[in-house]
């Protein structure tokens, strides 16, 4: 962590007349909370981009009597969050998209479940909000009822402002919601010429279902719960985020066995899911012996999970306070052995595909994100690391048990699909290390700590490293132990945006490879 | 291309013989001679019914994604479902089921009807996942319409969150042995 880099935005933003003050004690930990004045929050921005601060997430929160927005930043993993308070009635604020070009959609999200108008920002287009309520209501305020209400039947989106190309030979592709594969639902808007993808754009928030608002008023238990749905994929990760932002807004510690285990169940979920993306990449382009080989090895350990854990994916084995599942000697003598042979099969399946010229042809050179445009992003976890982007909250921001382990970060340069293919190979390797070690550090004592009933108004921020990337979470609680505000901020809410440049120039065909190397959760962008 | 000849060889086949798992306390349901059975007992229905082919049209209308994750895993080497005449297409106009995840969000409510209005006749809906089959963790809302049958109607419901492989194999053979 840099108290420096801190210190030295902090000078910045004095120097030029905007008011920062710190809340003491610290209302988030480990993460300082600055307060803006409003008029001075699109300047803050600036200052901070100034200063290389990466732009991580934004979430409103309506208290009542009064509208607070925070925006989270990071740098050499310190987390900042700036806040401002505004009057609920006239809720207006300077947009942070001008200088952050990930602030775009998240503030428009904002925007529309809020109803705070963002100043300034380049795209005043809605986003989350298709027809399922009515424009100028706002679901997440609080006066608004989690049951909506709502008519008969939702109409169709069919009025979208897509960006239009026009000229000689340029034609439109619509594709979606509904796509020709099992995969979730969303829509994509393609201009071409021939076979050349001219212009893409993306119209999510098909899956929104009202996570956020359907959290309030959930107890610890039913918010982890509720969490580890944000997105199937990414069960462990969300729950951890939630369980570790309710915890720290309770002041409870877990075990450090508790956290072993949590570290052990992310792993296995990270591998899992890399096998499976490895398999699905190779499928993508023609090369079903890929395909069947990493789906062969991803269903041994989801079965493994089914016997060590009771659950394939792993759902409802983090609750607050710790883990719901614990490891048996034997259970870990029997994770070593499947360890130890899925890096044999690795190693066999590493020399098949690298000698595989057919995977080379259509892997190397497609879908390039360059290393400017990752970093101007803020692009996280395998997208950005292909891309030259090293952060991992495991190494640069660690929470136990990261903060014992030696956890290394791989990374590639050329920012294309055959870099995500190889990065995702490396983290898997690196993933089986760190659950090798895990195994072996793993110390004795409780696996849940007693639950506390926090403070009315206690809030508590978490940043944890999902097997996507950094995964945020912010809770506040009310009174009697209930959540009163739930954010949680999947990584592919960064990384949607990619997909949109690094397809550009690409053929049409390559789409599907370059989506699936990108791979952002539907659900946990559109909660 | 000698070697990976070679990795295939040596891999074998895993689907006609699937290995036991051999630690003790997994349930009846989780063993592997189930899947062959529900299996076999599948294809004699699909055989007879569908001419040795049913397809299926896999609609996500508002899920977290867990329970596309069980279903991609039925085409996987394990179980390989296409060798019991059940297939995934890319169109419900080829389709004789849907299998419908999610509670389905207001935003995918269309999408889905005009799904089930383009998939030709006789045809029948699966509800996939606890979701599907009554709300499950996220019920209705401002956001969401909850259980599938709420929208479409809905001739069987699978649940379970996500529910496995096996499971979803079992309610195609109870769906199919009730035509």
């Amino acid at each position: 962590m840099s108290v420096e880099s801190l210190t030295s935005l902090r000078l910045k933003l004095a120097a030029q007349d905007i008011d920062n003050r710190s809340s003491v004690p610290c209302a988030l930990p480990p993460a300082t909370v600055l307060q803006i004045d409003a008029r001075d929050w699109g300047k803050a921005a600036e200052t901070a981009k100034s200063e290389h601060w990466r732009w991580a997430g934004v979430w409103a929160d309506d208290r009542g009597f009064d509208l607070t927005v925070n925006a989270c930043l990071e740098h050499r993993g310190t987390y900042l969050i700036l806040r401002t308070t505004l009057a609920p009635e006239r809720a207006s604020l300077p947009s942070h998209a001008p200088y952050y070009w990930a602030a775009d959609r998240p503030e428009r999200h904002i925007q529309d479940l809020f109803g705070v108008r963002f100043e300034d920002h380049p795209d005043p287009r809605r986003w989350i909000r298709h027809r399922a309520w009515d424009e100028g209501v706002h679901p997440l305020r609080k006066e608004f009822p989690a049951a909506g209400s709502n008519a008969e039947e939702t109409p169709p989106d069919r009025d979208y402002p897509f960006l239009k190309a026009q000229g000689a030979s340029v034609y439109e592709i619509p594709v979606g919601p509904v796509h020709a594969g099992i995969i979730e639902p969303g829509h994509f808007r393609f201009q071409a010429v021939g076979e050349t993808v001219l212009h893409l754009e993306e119209r999510l928030g098909y899956v929104h279902k009202g996570i956020e608002k359907i959290a309030e008023g959930r107890d610890p238990d039913g918010l982890a719960r509720l969490a580890g749905r944000v997105s199937g994929d990414t069960t462990v990760g969300h729950a951890w985020a939630a369980c570790m932002a309710m915890e720290r807004a309770a002041g409870i510690e877990i075990p450090l066995r508790a956290a072993y285990l949590r570290g052990i169940l992310a792993e296995r979920e990270r591998v899992i899911n890399h096998l499976w993306d490895l398999g699905a990449l190779c499928n993508d382009v023609g090369f079903a012996f890929g395909y069947y080989q990493f789906g062969r090895l991803r269903e041994q350990w989801l079965r493994e999970n089914q016997v060590h854990f009771g659950h394939r994916l792993l759902m409802d084995r983090i609750v607050p306070g710790g883990a719901r599942v614990d490891i048996t000697p034997a259970t870990a003598k029997a994770m070593h052995r499947s360890i130890t042979a899925l890096r044999v099969e690795l190693d066999e399946l590493l020399t098949l595909l690298d000698a595989n010229s057919s995977l080379e042809d259509r892997f190397l050179n497609a879908g390039i994100l360059s290393t400017e445009l990752a970093a101007a992003l803020g692009a996280l976890g395998f997208v950005g690391r292909a891309s030259g982007q090293t952060f991992d909250t495991r190494r640069d921001a660690p929470y136990p048990p990261y903060d014992r382990l030696k956890v290394s970060v791989p990374t590639e340069s050329q920012g294309d699909v055959s870099s995500r293919f190889w990065v995702r190979y490396k983290e898997l390797r690196a993933g089986l290390r760190l659950l090798g070690d895990l195994l072996e550090g793993m110390p004795e004592g409780e696996r849940v700590a007693r639950w506390q009933v926090p403070a009315e108004g206690a809030e508590g921020f978490a940043a944890i490293e999902g097997w996507r990337g950094e995964i945020l979470c912010f809770v506040r609680f009310g009174s009697d132990n209930a959540i009163r505000r739930y954010w949680p901020r999947d990584p592919s809410v960064i990384n949607w945006p990619a997909l949109e440049k690094l397809i550009l120039g690409n053929i049409v065909p390559d789409f599907p490879v370059c989506n699936k190397s990108v791979n952002g959760s539907y659900s946990g962008h559109d909660l | 291309m000698l070697q990976l000849y070679g990795k295939i060889f040596k891999t074998g086949v895993l689907t006609e013989k699937v290995p036991k798992l051999a630690k003790p306390g997994i349930s009846a349901t989780e063993r592997e001679e189930p899947i062959e059975q529900v299996g076999q007992a599948l294809k004699v229905v699909v055989d007879k019914r569908f001419r040795g082919s049913l397809a299926i049209r896999q609609v996500d209308a508002g899920s977290c994604n867990g329970c596309e994750l069980e279903i991609h895993a039925l085409n996987n080497v394990y179980y390989d479902v296409e060798r019991f005449g059940v297939h995934f297409v890319a169109s419900p106009r080829h389709a004789d089921v849907l299998m419908v995840t999610g509670p389905v969000s207001r935003h995918m409510e269309a999408a889905l009807k005009r799904t089930y209005a383009a998939t030709a006749d006789p045809k029948w809906v699966i509800a996939v996942g606890d979701c599907g089959a009554c709300g499950g963790e996220f019920g209705v809302s401002y956001a969401s319409c909850g259980a599938v049958s709420n929208v479409i109607p809905v001739d069987l419901a699978v649940p379970g969150c996500p529910p496995t492989p096996l499971a979803l194999l079992q309610g195609l053979l109870s769906l199919c042995g009730r035509l």
